[in-house]
């Protein structure tokens, strides 16, 4: 049992600060506003060897584990970078752990294709809102049993959203099968599982960032002659949703571990953890916005950025409602808690 | 980060898991429903593994067991619902007593506190004094090698089945309130002490003790002459991780999925098959896989000898926190059927519903209150300015 980050981890880190700091500060994040994706910060992305450091060495990528994946997923949700890098990397190993000598892995190994998941199941002339759809061109699916891949969708219109994401509709009429049966259906789900534990871990990074934005501006503005800070009402606030986000952090990183592992509660974890990190989020981003009085509803605030995405991020997946339930379904049964 | 247990942990897990299976009986269990907490068969079980002693810091003299094996076991019976109020007072005051006590009070308690034969009570409250705890007004006035005690504490839980008192009293009344404060451990058979019970709507009985004119030698005193924060300071310490209540909800959940999954509605349907139950009960789950992520945490940082603060109160806020809510959600989900108490005719689980439901509230007030734990996290984790 180790719980802080390793040495390796430590320069691992760093490397992606220096990054994030320079691509995606929140001027860059302002200036993607509209297409909710920054060119320039993705290519200098492909320059860190980002998009394809947790694929496999065979596939070109860089070998690491998704624990390295969080690493990077933390501070994309400390930046609120507008990047698909979770979308990207779990497509782009999904592809790798179902068909190792596709031509296009290398692509997007070197990020120059950009892979994302849909997370809806797939019907038959249906279509279906795809996170990254706006800007990916490599994006995977499950339609029944089948394993479907729509590709060079980079023409789908993007939609105008809550959060400024660039989400997409896609209908997957045209996709071509590249895989099918239990094996190819669990890989899917396993893929699912990988995006809802890094979008846990994002979502961490950014309900922690929210509330330090908020205790910044409480240490700053003064109401009644004092430092709203002081007062216990605000303190109090901060100190709950401080501490979900702690929970929040554990939890989900709790659940990178038994995805690395393989876990039997692994689904179940993911779950757990992705819920749990949408709410601290959202909670954390909404009080860190309370506090700043009107100001925190002004587009010139940094606040709404987070409020906005806190909700926008993990709605991607669908009504948190029906994860509910499927985790009620993972975790009872008639005989009880598994 | 690795989440992974040592491999002696991990055998430890089973071996407390195999010790609950066999000493945490029905009847243990209903023992403390008459209001006492404690139950001294099954604490003297667990001193006779060696497992007080065993949580005693090595550098002590204690039986080094790991924090992280320490952690194991308070986990392990917090989800079986074992009563350890008293196990958790008994390795406490012995630590602090080898760390901070003289000789007799090493040779005449810690012994006996080990092989689970004596408890001490807490006596830290007053009437007039809770989470400003420092503002105790307990007066002990030396005469002679003795000292004289006259005052009240409030919350003497377990005092009543306890043998002595860890008592927190005023010897200098004219300093900072921090700076007057003495620590004794007085015998509870002493002329001039009355414990009278303090009834709970959790139906634990607690205590409000009386000291008149109590005398006692200077060799039950521990610490220094106003030094007494110092030991209030490794009270605490020593509670880190070993105090419980990371794991309150568990007994609870298990409790209620049973009633729900054999409870039929009018309609025929079973509970369990409601949708607005089945998120209820997910939703609990998530928060004690939260509460394990906050009681590894601070296993770990124990492991590595750090002297966390404000972890601990993350971890205590979040799960009586979360507990409260559930007992409110559970005993809902119940209908009216959960209001029936313990014992009554076909009340659910036995009517640990409405027990738990009554027992939740006083969670988020012990051992530190939720408006303290915030205010502890707002200044020390996020420096926002100390407000008392």
């Amino acid at each position: 049992m180790y719980l802080r980050l390793s040495p390796d981890e430590e320069s691992i880190k760093d490397i992606f600060v220096s990054f994030f700091d320079a691509e995606c500060s929140i001027e860059r994040v302002r200036n993607a506003e509209e297409s909710g994706f920054d060119a320039t910060a993705w290519e200098r992305f492909i320059e860190t060897g980002g998009p394809g450091m947790c694929l496999p060495e065979s596939c070109g990528g860089g070998g690491a584990d998704l624990t390295t994946a969080a690493i990077v997923a933390n501070l994309l949700g400390t930046y609120v970078a507008p990047i698909p890098f979770i979308e990207h990397v779990v497509a782009a190993r999904l592809l790798a752990s179902l068909d190792q000598s596709n031509a296009n892995l290398p692509l997007l190994a070197t990020g120059e294709m950009i892979g994302s998941l849909a997370l809806q199941s797939l019907h038959d002339s249906t279509s279906a809102i795809v996170p990254a759809g706006a800007i990916a061109n490599y994006i995977i699916g499950l339609r029944g049993e089948e394993i479907v891949v729509a590709e060079n969708t980079i023409d789908a219109s993007p939609l105008r959203n809550t959060a400024n994401l660039p989400i997409a509709r896609h209908n997957f009429d045209d996709a071509i099968v590249i895989a099918s049966g239990e094996e190819a259906h669990n890989a899917y789900l396993r893929a699912k599982s990988e995006w809802k534990a890094l979008m846990a871990v994002a979502l961490t990074g950014l309900g922690r960032k929210a509330v330090d934005i908020g205790v910044g501006y409480a240490k700053e503005r003064y109401q009644f002659g004092v430092l709203i800070g002081s007062f216990q009402g605000i303190q109090h606030g901060f100190a709950t949703s401080i501490t979900n986000v702690e929970g929040s952090h554990f939890l989900s990183s709790r659940a990178i571990a038994a995805l690395e592992e393989g876990a039997d509660n692994s689904a179940q974890l993911t779950g757990m953890a992705f819920l749990f990190a949408s709410e601290a989020a959202l909670d954390a981003a909404a009080t860190s916005l309370q506090y700043h009085g009107g100001y925190g509803f002004a587009e010139e605030y940094d606040i709404q950025l987070y409020y906005r995405r806190a909700k926008g991020w993990p709605l991607q997946l669908g009504d948190p409602g029906l994860e509910y339930q499927h985790i009620a379904n993972l975790c009872l049964s008639k005989e009880g808690v598994v | 980060m690795d989440w992974s247990f040592p491999p002696e942990a991990e055998e430890f897990r089973n071996e407390v898991k195999a010790f609950i299976a066999e000493h945490l009986t029905e009847d243990v269990i209903s023992s403390t429903h008459d209001g006492t907490i404690h139950n001294w068969e099954f604490h003297q079980k667990i001193a006779e593994r060696g497992w007080l002693g065993g949580a005693v810091p090595s550098e002590l003299g204690g039986g080094g067991k790991s924090a992280i094996e320490m952690a194991v076991m308070i986990e392990e019976l917090q989800l079986a619902g074992a009563p350890i109020d008293g196990m958790g007072v008994a390795i406490v005051v012995a630590s602090v007593v080898l760390e901070l006590g003289n000789d007799h009070l090493k040779e005449t308690l810690v012994p006996k506190l080990l092989s689970g034969e004596t408890l001490v009570s807490f006596g830290y409250t007053e009437p007039d004094s809770g989470s400003d705890v420092a503002a105790a007004q307990t007066r002990a006035v030396r005469d002679g090698n003795e000292w004289v005690i006259n005052g009240q504490k409030m919350w003497t839980t377990m005092a009543h089945i306890a043998d002595y008192v860890l008592l927190l009293t005023r010897t200098n009344p004219d300093v900072p309130k921090h700076k007057g404060l003495t620590f004794f451990i007085v015998p509870l058979n002493a002329e001039g002490i009355e414990i009278q019970p303090v009834h709970t709507m959790g139906t634990e009985r607690s205590n409000a003790t009386f000291y008149d004119d109590v005398r006692i030698g200077d060799e039950w005193r521990i610490g220094e002459v106003d030094g007494g924060w110092e030991i209030m300071k490794a009270a605490l310490k020593y509670e880190r991780g070993i105090a419980g209540g990371q794991f309150p909800s568990p007994p609870l959940i298990d409790a209620f999925i049973e009633y729900a999954q054999s409870t039929t509605t009018p309609d025929g349907s079973s509970i369990i098959e409601n949708p607005v139950v089945r998120e209820r009960i997910v939703r609990a789950l998530i928060d004690v896989e939260v509460c394990r992520g906050f009681a590894y945490n601070t296993a770990f940082l124990a492991s590595e000898g750090v002297m966390f603060g404000v972890e601990g109160s993350m971890t205590k806020l979040f799960a009586s926190e979360s507990y409260k809510k559930h007992s409110k959600w559970f005993i809902d989900m119940a209908g009216a059927d959960g209001l029936l108490y313990l014992g009554e005719e076909d009340a659910p689980v036995g009517g640990v519903i409405d027990e738990h439901f009554r027992h939740a509230p006083v969670t988020t007030i012990y051992g530190g209150t939720s408006e303290i734990s915030r205010n502890l996290i707002a200044e020390g984790l996020l420096g926002l300015p100390r407000t008392r």
